[in-house]
């Protein structure tokens, strides 16, 4: 997934000269996780360059930037570094097209890993999707797969708005299913880890059929959705899943349609419970699919707690407690 | 309390709470501003090194003397007839205020905040910019976009909230924004915009552009984080952006101090950075336009960015929602040491005898009369109490398209 991301902006950049990209190590070193290796040889140093350690002006500067004309995509380093620049994030970029009546706007992409499993502690595993799905005016995406982390992420540099891109880190070396036990499964044994070359794009606000089903809805995006791959092959229960892919916008015809099939709805995801973006789902489900269903919306997430290290599996919403959900949701009358 | 009980002779540990030299009662005091004597500090050319003018963050740059002269090495960037326009620039802006400040009290909007006393700053600032220039200002500079020639009657519908509100209704009033007047939607969330003007700057250069960006922020706001982010960026990629510090002693109740102004200048934070700083009179036309041209081709010349602190004074309240009278002297005002704009740049057309009360007096009634048209104009578009733009527009501009979940609300809402 490291490679398709790096493609992707390789794609955008060509497209574009308008696409610059920076952030912390960004530049002559390529990123931590290498997804822009090679970008500053290959454009030069103002089409990709290092900044500053400071999350607030990397987004300040490409609201900027972004204003001026250009089509800044930058890097985040961790999600959970993202705090620093809240405020131009929520005041500034997510606003500034409806504060000026569309004289000014900010089409930057802000990108940054997501998400646990590599033994990353309270500060390197957070997902803090639900603090902008909260925001008017962001769009939020999320890719489980090499495919849609390309074709995603040059429809966000492309969009006219502010889009936060969260790369689910787990999923960068291979389709993680939540058995850490295991060896890692390249993507290259996988078919949504090919990746076709040149342009193409996976519009916003659309979700994949994931595994289509009859039994149960599972709403998920991210790692889990490999997770519920792994938790419906155990159980055998014929899941239909839901990889969203785009939180804001939410393709929520696809959403309606599963669970009216299926009548039975697990939301699933890997942040915290209490307002995460499964309450907005879960919602979503009851306003408009309840004579569907035959059994309450179940969620199945992180615990409420910070992210811990040690107990890291504990924590992690595996295959294990997702397939226990399936099980008693499927037996809920 | 704590049980820790000092070692004899120690004392226990204390903080400072600044506190400003005086409050409501006392005798106003300015002891502790450092001010130059007019035409005193020297001129530097443009491509110095920001090592090699430490002395000018903390000296003050003046053009305009006691007696109305222009003198020393700064003076000079100004023929009549564009002091004269200056002049005209901060009439109008005095005028505006007045009259929205009045627009205020009648119930026809339900805000203002007025720039009585540092119309200098603005006014010239924006003389010295090519048009094509951005700034990205804090609520207080409406004189660049007066200056720049932006409606009136605009800025007064955006006050008014009404029909023809170019911003639709969206922003508390004075939040202004118009990209063709180089003037950067204001935020209201304080210093954000100061990093976005360096941002703007870079994306100049990036592109090989000559326009350069003029960031604004006061001196209660330099205490955000985004005042170091722009600092540390614009230091590191040398941006084409002049930082501009508006110093008006004052942030709401709180003083300078809680933003460690009386420890040191706001133009001296330049040094750790690298950064050109120079302090000067903002109540000084003169001074404030030949320092701005001198940063903006400093600037233009890829010289690097410069900070600026413009010192001046709030005359009136920080808003219509405040009254200073509560935590400032009351004649604090009258005794400010740089006196008025308009006074001394009046006093020197004077003395070159390009001016006279005569002719002031016109100026200011036919400005007047320009404001008062414009709000005449704007109110026959209707006030907050009247018209706006229709309701369902809040649903437009959130994205660039609609998505359904907005649509969907939007019909829910009944529009």
């Amino acid at each position: 997934m490291v490679e398709a991301i790096r493609d992707a902006h390789i794609v955008a950049m060509e497209r574009d000269e308008k696409v610059v990209v920076f952030g912390q190590d960004v530049g002559y070193f390529g990123g931590v996780f290498r997804c822009t290796h090679g970008l500053q040889q290959r454009f030069g140093k103002h089409r990709c360059f290092d900044s500053p350690i400071n999350e607030s002006a990397i987004v300040g500067a490409a609201i900027g930037m972004g204003a001026y004309g250009l089509r800044p995509c930058v890097e985040i380093q961790f999600a959970d570094y993202v705090y620093p620049a809240y405020d131009q994030i929520v005041s500034e970029a997510a606003r500034l097209r409806h504060r000026s009546a569309g004289d000014f706007t900010a089409p930057i992409t802000i990108r940054m890993p997501t998400g646990g499993g590599i033994f990353g502690g309270q500060t390197h595993s957070q997902s803090p999707e639900a603090i902008f799905t909260h925001v008017a005016g962001l769009k939020t995406v999320i890719p489980s797969n090499p495919y849609d982390a390309k074709g995603l992420l040059i429809a966000s540099i492309e969009d006219d708005d502010p889009v936060i891109f969260l790369e689910p880190k787990r999923l960068y070396n291979g389709p993680f299913d939540g058995h850490h036990e295991r060896p890692i499964v390249p993507w290259s044994a996988h078919p949504l880890g090919e990746v076709p070359d040149g342009h193409y794009t996976v519009a916003l606000g659309t979700a994949r059929i994931h595994r289509a089903g009859n039994d149960l809805t599972v709403l998920t995006y991210g790692t889990l959705v490999h997770v519920a791959q792994a938790a419906a092959e155990e159980t055998g229960i014929d899941a239909e899943i839901i990889d969203l892919r785009s939180l804001v916008p939410l393709d929520l015809a696809t959403i309606v349609e599963s669970v009216r099939k299926t009548g039975r709805c697990i939301v699933a995801h890997e942040a915290t419970l209490t307002s995460g973006f499964g309450a907005e789902l879960s919602a979503l489900v009851q306003e408009h699919a309840l004579w569907s269903l035959e059994a309450p919306v179940v969620r199945v997430t992180g615990w409420d707690t910070p992210y811990p290290h040690a107990h890291e599996w504990n924590y992690f919403p595996g295959p294990a407690r997702l397939g226990a959900a399936m099980r008693a949701t499927l037996d809920a009358r | 309390m704590s049980d820790h009980i000092p070692e004899a002779g120690g004392e226990p540990l204390r903080l400072r709470i600044p506190e400003p030299v005086a409050r409501p009662g006392d005798p106003p005091a300015f002891r502790d501003l450092h001010i130059d004597r007019a035409g005193e500090v020297r001129r530097p050319p443009i491509d110095v090194a920001a090592a090699d003018i430490i002395d000018l963050g903390a000296d003050m740059i003046r053009v305009l003397d006691v007696r109305g002269e222009a003198v020393g090495p700064w003076a000079g960037t100004l023929g009549a007839d564009e002091l004269r326009a200056g002049l005209r620039d901060m009439l109008t802006v005095r005028a505006f205020d007045a009259r929205m400040l009045r627009a205020h009290r009648q119930g026809n909007t339900s805000f203002y905040m007025q720039s009585l006393g540092e119309e200098a700053v603005s006014c010239a600032h924006r003389r010295a910019l090519d048009p094509r220039d951005m700034c990205f200002p804090t609520y207080r500079q409406q004189g660049l976009l007066i200056t720049a020639g932006y409606p009136l009657v605009d800025m007064v519908n955006q006050i008014y909230s009404n029909s023809h509100d170019p911003l639709r209704g969206r922003q508390l009033p004075v939040m202004y924004s118009s990209q063709a007047a180089g003037f950067f939607s204001i935020s209201g969330n304080l210093g954000t915009q100061f990093i976005q003007a360096v941002g703007w700057a870079m994306a100049s250069a990036l592109s090989s552009d000559t326009r350069i960006a003029s960031a604004w922020i006061g001196d209660g706001a330099t205490a955000e984080s985004d005042f170091h982010s722009a600092m540390v960026f614009a230091s590191t990629y040398h941006a084409p952006v002049i930082l501009n510090i508006v110093n008006n002693q004052w942030a709401i109740s709180t003083f300078q101090g809680f933003a460690r102004g009386d420890s040191a200048t706001f133009a001296s934070r330049g040094h750790g950075f690298g950064i050109a700083a120079l302090r000067v009179d903002g109540n000084d036309y003169l001074a404030v336009h030949a320092v701005s041209s001198w940063a903006a081709q400093r600037a233009r010349a890829n010289h690097g960015p410069t900070l600026i602190e413009w010192v001046t004074y709030r005359v009136g309240a920080h808003s219509t929602s405040d009254d200073p009278t509560a935590y400032r002297p009351q004649d604090e005002p009258s005794t400010w040491p740089l006196g008025d704009p308009i006074e001394r740049l009046k006093n020197h057309l004077i003395r070159i005898g390009e001016w006279s009360d005569e002719r002031h007096q016109q100026c200011a009634d036919a400005v007047d009369a320009v404001v008062r048209a414009a709000a005449e104009e704007a109110e026959r578009h209707g006030t907050l109490r009247s018209e706006h733009s229709a309701p369902s527009s809040m649903f437009d501009d959130v994205f660039a398209s609609m998505p359904d979940h907005l649509r969907r609300q939007r019909e829910q809402a009944g529009y």
